[in-house]
């Protein structure tokens, strides 16, 4: 690789991976911790997003105010996100500018306020922020799908929780949270850009080091039993337009059959950040008229989750037919191999998507931390050999595997015209 | 501190030196940058064939004909073409806009003449496949039946209606189901014959490419394309100005969370006005948690996710609006607030301390907004789209600097009148 990353392990476990990129004078800070929604019990649904919400509310030394000003007024950009398995906290900042975010990110680590009365104020945007969602048939849909694929493992819920907990998790709830899950050794800094790593190393063991290891916090483990026949559901709503989710389920990104399922997945719905109008999927549902449209994704995750595909109907045609292509083009996969043509061809569509995040230093900082929250920065590095290394026995050796009927969760959105 | 090796920020703004802008003889332009950090190649670029010159009873057309380019020309079919795009992990497509139709692409820097080639046969002989075009005739008629289940959607069409009335800019670019299920093929190869063409077209590519080298594969594709009697666009027509509040609610039942908007007539893109509101709107709804909107709404009431502001600023009339999405029951009280502090923004305009805040931002933010080849080709071409000079980015700082408190209240006042608002919400 161009630009060798350096990692290192702090004394108090805090993991630091830097990378020098200098195209161009910005540098993207990102700091990871392992708690997602699925270390949340039920009861506590949304705690991991509503904590990431907290942080933006201050600390001693830097009040909220201040705190975004100082971000916005020297050019940078921040943001956060909470996922299944991580949240995460980035500033991108002209390179000269960085220091503050360095500084910020060691104080509100530990020092943030959770202050009772922004802990009140936070719950009714975030119950805004859910009720917008709530407006979207494709997001009821999903949610409802995802409740009935996992049971007993918390990816059964959506990471903005469920109202419930939302209306009743109270301050200390978010205090423990964010003390628990909020140490050096749960966390990886990662930084790519405009800088020399020996003084950036430097300075980061300055702020980083002297915060207290803690107790390594635990994972929730509750995994989920295998399934023994379809599911299917339905949920009714506004509108008339008619949406059908089928989840599979795929296994973690480290898997060996991780690989083959995404030159799979390429293959059914085209590759991530792509136009899709010659993946198999649109020729077979939307080209010959059974479908609008038909969109797939997964997911890289810590423990199995779902590659899930939605339909959305054409009013001239029942939900069914689809369906019923839908398998129809599965079963192809399952019964002959695919030409090595279309893996060669999913290969060239992961360089060219690979080569397009490259113009982007925020993008490169991601995916050093992100694949540390599931695998190693090697998972990234290897990533398109091992794509290449995919064979159409593989392909029709996991299609048989991880596309069988009573393992799936079928869920269709019903809309119910301007309802009253 | 520990000391970063940093290249002096000017360095990376794009300039007369390093723009290369070439007009062919045909009258399209070209405007090339190279950028060798990455493989990979971008392209953007626009043609005058918008809905202005579509009648009321085929709103949508310049829309539908965009979409359908791709579809089919006289060389390849639909899926032809985006397997040829698609197989080396291409993209590349069109919209429209009131004035123009859009179009953009990527693609690894090896794909450029394949790119430029598809670009080349879709704009010059695309042929409206009778059977593609009812397909996507059903696509375009489903998203309509999402856009009138969308909050945001229908209040934005809402809004727009009602601030520019009867004026070009009041018509949905999608056009409605009626106008959708009205449009002929004969309709599409019409706009097409009388509307695509050379003249005023205006092409960017970023990447990995020689400025020299990028202007003569424009060249080999697009350079022997001529339209005789491509046709001028009318002029906008006149703004009715608002006389008293204008308000009116969309009911869509069934959801969770309502949208609205408040806003008036803005500044076009090349008034003096343009940066103190731009600064000014910046402290009224961006800044930061999105500005002080974001502080009353969002950060101490509580009330929304999201409540900023925006300033829509083209070639013609543009808008200035405060969005929010908030619980039905919290309408009124939403309302309010962005109300009083549209009241307050205009008494006392903003704060010397605030200004200053926007103006580092402003000044600060542009290594990071120019940073992908997307980022330089939206500056380059709005550069041109505007007639801004290419050496914008080198003046971009004292045009910043430049604006006081008295510039951004008298925009402020010019533009914002608590009286005139107009108000749109969609939602139960």
């Amino acid at each position: 690789m161009k630009n060798p990353v350096t990692q290192v392990t702090l004394k108090n476990g805090m993991k630091v991976m830097l990378r020098e990129i200098h195209t161009a004078p910005i540098i993207s800070s990102w700091i990871w911790y392992r708690v997602g929604s699925r270390d949340e019990p039920t009861g506590k649904t949304g705690i991991s997003h509503w904590t990431e919400h907290m942080m933006f509310k201050g600390t001693k030394k830097f009040p909220s105010k201040v705190l975004d000003k100082a971000i916005s007024r020297d050019g940078g950009r921040w943001n956060a996100s909470t996922s299944r398995d991580s949240t995460r906290y980035y500033e991108t900042m002209p390179a000269g500018k960085i220091d503050l975010a360095l500084r910020l990110e060691a104080d509100r680590m530990q020092n943030s306020n959770f202050d009772k009365k922004e802990v009140e104020s936070e719950r009714t945007v975030i119950i805004s922020e859910r009720e917008g969602s709530e407006n979207e048939p494709t997001f009821r849909l999903s949610e409802a799908v995802q409740h009935a694929a996992f049971r007993v493992h918390p990816y059964h819920h959506d990471i903005i929780g469920d109202k419930a907990d939302l209306r009743s998790i109270t301050r200390d709830d978010l205090y423990t949270h964010y003390r628990t899950y909020y140490v050096p050794g749960n966390a990886v800094l990662s930084i790519a850009g405009d800088f020399e790593t020996k003084s950036m190393l430097k300075r980061i063991r300055e702020l980083y080091e002297r915060i207290p290891s803690g107790p390594k916090p635990t994972r929730l483990i509750r995994p989920e039993p295998e399934q023994h026949g379809e599911l299917r559901l339905s949920v009714e709503g506004p509108g008339e337009t008619a949406f059908t989710q089928i989840a599979y389920r795929f296994p973690n990104a480290t898997h060996p059959d991780y690989f083959p399922l995404q030159v799979l997945e390429s293959l059914l719905n085209g590759a991530s950040g792509l136009s899709y109008k010659t993946a198999r999927l649109y020729r077979a549902l939307v080209d010959r008229e059974f479908a609008v449209d038909v969109s797939g994704w997964s997911e890289s995750t810590i423990d199995p989750y779902l590659y899930r595909i939605t339909i959305t109907h054409r009013p001239d045609r029942k939900p069914e037919q689809a369906v019923a292509v839908l398998d129809d083009e599965i079963k192809k996969l399952q019964d002959h191999h695919v030409p090595d043509e279309e893996i060669q061809r999913a290969v060239k569509q992961a360089r060219a998507v690979f080569a397009y995040g490259s113009e982007n230093i925020t993008h490169q900082a991601f995916w050093m931390g992100y694949t540390s929250m599931f695998s190693d920065y090697s998972w990234y590095t290897t990533y398109l050999k091992k794509l290449a290394r995919v064979t159409p026995k593989d392909i029709q050796r996991v299609a048989q595997t991880y596309f069988q009927p009573r393992s799936r969760v079928i869920g269709s959105y019903v809309p119910k015209g301007k309802v009253a | 501190m520990a000391k970063f090796i940093a290249k002096p920020v000017k360095s990376s703004l794009p300039s007369p030196e390093d723009v290369l802008e070439v007009k062919l003889p045909n009258g399209i332009t070209v405007l090339a940058r190279s950028n060798f950090n990455s493989p990979a190649i971008s392209f953007g670029g626009y043609l005058p064939a918008g809905s202005i010159f579509e009648s009321d009873e085929k709103l949508g057309l310049a829309d539908f004909v965009a979409t359908s380019l791709m579809r089919g020309t006289q060389t390849r079919t639909f899926d032809e073409i985006y397997n040829e795009l698609e197989s080396v992990g291409a993209s590349m497509g069109f919209d429209s806009g009131v004035h123009n139709t859009n179009f953009g692409g990527r693609a690894l820097v090896e794909d450029l003449p394949l790119l430029l080639k598809l670009l080349a046969e879709s704009l010059q002989t695309p042929t409206f496949p009778a059977d593609e075009i009812e397909r996507l005739r059903t696509q375009l008629l489903t998203g309509l039946a999402l856009r009138e289940q969308d909050t945001s959607d229908m209040a934005d069409l809402t809004f727009e209606q009602l601030l520019y009335d009867a004026h070009p800019y009041g018509r949905p670019n999608d056009g409605y189901v009626e106008t959708i299920q009205s449009i002929t093929r004969k309709d599409m190869k019409e706009f097409h014959r009388h509307h695509f063409g050379p003249r005023g077209m205006v092409l960017a590519i970023v990447g990995a490419i020689h400025p020299k080298k990028a202007v003569e594969e424009v060249e080999r594709y697009l350079g022997g394309w001529q339209v005789p009697g491509q046709k001028e666009a009318p002029p906008l027509p006149p703004l009715k100005p608002i006389r008293k509040t204008k308000k009116r609610h969309h009911t869509i039942k069934g959801k969770a969370q309502s949208d609205l908007i408040v806003g008036v007539i803005g500044p076009n893109r090349k008034s003096p006005d343009f940066m103190a509101a731009s600064l000014g709107n910046s402290v009224l709804g961006q800044f930061g948690m999105m500005g002080r909107i974001g502080d009353v709404v969002r950060e101490r009431s509580g009330l929304a996710y999201y409540a900023y502001s925006s300033l829509h600023a083209g070639t013609g009339p543009g808008s200035w609006e405060v969005i929010a999405g908030v619980n039905p029951a919290n309408v009124s009280k939403a309302l309010g607030l962005i109300e009083k502090e549209l009241i307050r923004f205009v008494k006392s305009g903003v704060t010397k301390e605030e200004l200053a805040d926007s103006q580092a931002h402003y000044v600060g933010r542009l290594p990071l907004s120019l940073e992908s080849n997307s980022g330089v080709i939206s500056a380059i071409l709005n550069i041109h789209r505007h007639q801004l000079g290419m050496d914008y980015y080198q003046r971009y700082e004292s045009l910043v600097r430049n604006v006081t408190r008295d510039d951004v209240v008298a925009v402020a006042r010019k533009y914002i009148d608590p009286d005139r608002l107009v108000i749109a919400t969609a939602g139960p």
